[in-house]
């Protein structure tokens, strides 16, 4: 196929299509409203199911209704969206039924604005909902990789029963980009053997709950899905490393700050320092193995979100203190220039790092006095 | 025993398990209800239900059909999921009043307000039962609960809601009916009403809900057989029996 | 002559709530109070004839624990030619 023009979160609706998406349930709200105005269209010209729901309560509850038959189902939001998605996205992770849910994140907390952010890695990576249980969360930073990771979510939640959450700011929603669309997939219903399509003469009747009465039942529950998710960490890991052969400083970055830092890499290699990039694809399961190996041979990393270091935490655990670990966020939807983070670059190979001060104090230090 | 002998037998939609309700609960009637109609309609088969958060939460214990389990108040919007996917099965739910007209009044309004081809079953019990008897919107002016011990103040607690009239108003809905559990001819009433709401989705005739004014002895303080006169005396006025939507179209079913 | 019936009272599923004793229009239900079921409770049995098998019992039992059955009315022999 030849690339087109496509706006994020509309190549998100078609990728989603061609993967063989058979229903959406989702409620509008910037900026990932497109999603559920292009899927509006879409979805009944193909005679597949659409309900714009009456809030995000009822969306994910349909997304889970239509999860339990086993078909590819999804739903889309936004930062304040998701957080009420968080009751039915606890329910499905506890049903152990495969949904697909995509965050166009913006600035918060609370109403916030509506400007790009990744102030929700927490939430998504870390468990916005209650009880035990890991979802897979990807995180695209162009359009293309956003049609790209769709496909993939869909056979990630199938393939281990489980939410995949594809989380993105508001400038990969928003901005357009030349891509290439997959073919369109056939809808093929897998005959699943844990599906509630109904027994229809040919099998003993199925139930799917979320409840386990007996506790020491509800642990093996839990042991499950963990067993589970030790497979997807050692299987699903994804990451992109850009001049990271010979880099003395290593900038780590997922989503759009990761793409930003990209920029900065590359002036800084024009410039002749040694920094490279790495971008984590999935940031859950999240790559810490390769900073693990990273760490032995570089001098210091830099962390770079458009949050108050959230996965910098992550980062912190895989680095256990051994080489220094910077900071650069920006917040509340405020997107970093490449300059600022090529600054960063400039003062990490000038002034003596230490590791013994936490990266985020020492940041929030120089964003004040600055 | 001849088989010609038989008048009346555990129905085949119901699975061996006793039911964990107390003795005398009208939510066993209620149960057995569905599940005569589903046999008689000869779709167990093609069902699939969506128990509710509340007494009824373990319903899927007992239907043998494939089931699934709603979060508190969602069954409607769960099983919009399941019946858009699933166009051809018989999807319904089992609701209480907390679940339905406390914390899901939202899913249910829209669900009949688009008119979701799904079968709502709504026990009105006056309180939540599950929690251990709590005021709920359905509880009378006047009645103690644990958390109305004096009784429901509609000054400071406000007023039931009567969901049935509440919901006939929606242009979605094709069939909303109220029934009452308490005696025998009104069970027999009660059941008719279900075929015919089963018999509604079945030939896509839009939401059907029926609402039974059912008992909660435990939590009433009264016996299972003065728990039935307390609905005959005092639920009844307040939540008056009839149809308050039967459109047209279904007017013409003979069942 | 009204029809002869009985019923079969489920010790698995009767809880002794006690309906089915106050809907019986031929008032020949009552609890056994020298038996109890698994689970504890008085189940209902009828204790004296009359019952004509008409399942009222059975249409108010929240347990689905009753069952009923009729004595056949006879009917005539198959005529052979």
């Amino acid at each position: 196929m030849p690339k087109e023009l496509w706006k994020g979160n509309e190549a998100i609706a078609e990728a989603s299509v061609r993967a063989g998406l058979e229903a959406y349930f989702g409620y509008p709200i910037t900026p990932q409203t497109e999603v559920l105005e292009y899927l509006s269209r879409r979805m009944p010209e193909l005679g597949r199911a659409f309900v714009q729901a009456e809030s995000e309560l009822g969306a994910i509850n349909m997304v889970y209704g239509a999860a339990c038959t086993g078909v590819r189902v999804m739903s889309s939001s936004s930062s304040p969206g998701m957080s009420l998605m968080m009751e039915g996205v606890s329910y499905i992770a506890g049903t152990e039924v495969p949904a697909v849910l995509v965050n166009v994140m913006r600035g918060g907390p609370g109403l916030g604005n509506i400007a790009p952010a990744q102030a929700d890695y927490n939430q998504a990576v870390h468990g916005g909902g209650h009880g035990d249980y890991q979802p897979i969360v990807l995180a695209p930073a162009s359009v293309q990789e956003a049609i790209d990771l769709m496909g993939l979510s869909f056979d990630l939640a199938e393939k281990y029963r489980s939410i995949c959450m594809v989380i993105l700011d508001g400038c990969v929603g928003q901005m357009m980009e030349p891509a290439q669309m997959p073919e369109m997939k056939p809808i093929k219903r897998a005959n699943w053997d844990w599906a509630t399509d109904g027994k229809m003469g040919k099998r003993e009747r199925r139930i799917l709950s979320s409840i386990y009465l007996d506790p020491i039942e509800e642990e093996k529950m839990n042991l499950r899905v963990l067993k589970r998710w030790k497979t997807i960490e050692a299987n699903e890991v994804r990451y992109k490393e850009y001049f990271l052969d010979d880099a003395e400083f290593v900038i780590i970055g997922f989503g759009t700050a990761g793409r930003v830092a990209l920029s900065a890499v590359r002036e800084a290699r024009a410039e002749g320092i040694k920094v490279g990039l790495l971008r984590p694809i999935t940031v859950s399961p999240f790559p810490f193995e390769v900073i693990d190996q990273l760490t032995a041979r570089v001098d210091a990393f830099l962390v770079t979100e458009m949050n108050s270091g959230q996965m910098l935490e992550d980062v912190r655990l895989a680095v256990k203190g051994r080489v220094p670990v910077e900071f650069y966020g920006r917040m509340g939807g405020v997107v970093p220039f490449p300059d600022e983070i090529l600054n960063e670059i400039h003062r990490m190979a000038k002034v003596k790092l230490s590791v013994d001060i936490h990266p985020r104090d020492a940041w929030l230090e120089r964003m004040t006095h600055a | 025993m001849l088989k010609e002998n038989l008048v009346y037998d555990r129905p085949e939609g119901f699975t061996d398990t006793p039911t964990h309700y107390c003795p005398g609960c009208t939510h066993g009637v209620a149960h057995r209800l569905v599940a005569e109609v589903l046999e008689e309609m000869g779709v167990i088969d093609r069902t699939i239900g969506v128990a509710p958060v509340g007494c009824s939460v373990f319903a899927y214990n007992y239907f043998d059909t494939d089931f699934v389990e709603a979060p508190h108040g969602r069954a409607p919007a769960m099983a919009t999921g399941v019946k858009r996917v699933m166009p051809d099965r018989i999807v319904f739910t089992y609701q209480g009043d907390g679940d339905l007209a406390s914390i899901g009044m939202g899913e249910i309004v829209h669900a009949a307000a688009r008119g979701e081809n799904i079968t709502v079953i709504f026990i009105n019990n006056a309180n939540f039962g599950m929690t251990g008897g709590q005021m709920a919107p359905t509880t009378l002016p006047g009645m103690k609960t644990s958390s109305s011990v004096n009784g429901r103040d509609v000054e400071t607690q406000g007023y039931p809601i009567r969901v049935s009239e509440m919901l006939s108003t929606l242009d979605g809905v094709g069939y909303c009916v109220r029934r009452s559990l308490h005696d025998p001819k009104n069970i027999r009433l009660a059941k008719k009403a279900i075929r015919m709401a089963f018999e509604v989705q079945a030939r896509g005739l839009g939401f059907s809900v029926v609402e039974l004014l059912s008992t909660c002895p435990t939590n009433w303080g009264m016996t299972p057989v003065n728990s039935l006169k307390f609905v005959e005396e005092h639920m009844m006025p307040a939540y008056p029996l009839g149809d308050f939507k039967v459109s047209d179209a279904i007017k013409q079913i003979k069942i | 002559m009204p029809a002869k019936g009985w019923i079969e009272v489920s010790d698995t599923y009767c809880k002794g709530c006690e309906i089915c004793i106050g809907a019986c229009p031929q008032s020949v239900i009552e609890l056994n109070m020298s038996h109890l079921t698994p689970k504890g409770y008085h189940p209902a049995h009828t204790f004296k004839d009359g019952c004509t098998g008409c399942a009222i019992c059975a249409v108010v039992c929240p347990d689905a624990a009753i069952t009923v059955y009729r004595e056949m009315t006879k009917v005539a022999a198959p005529i052979s030619v």
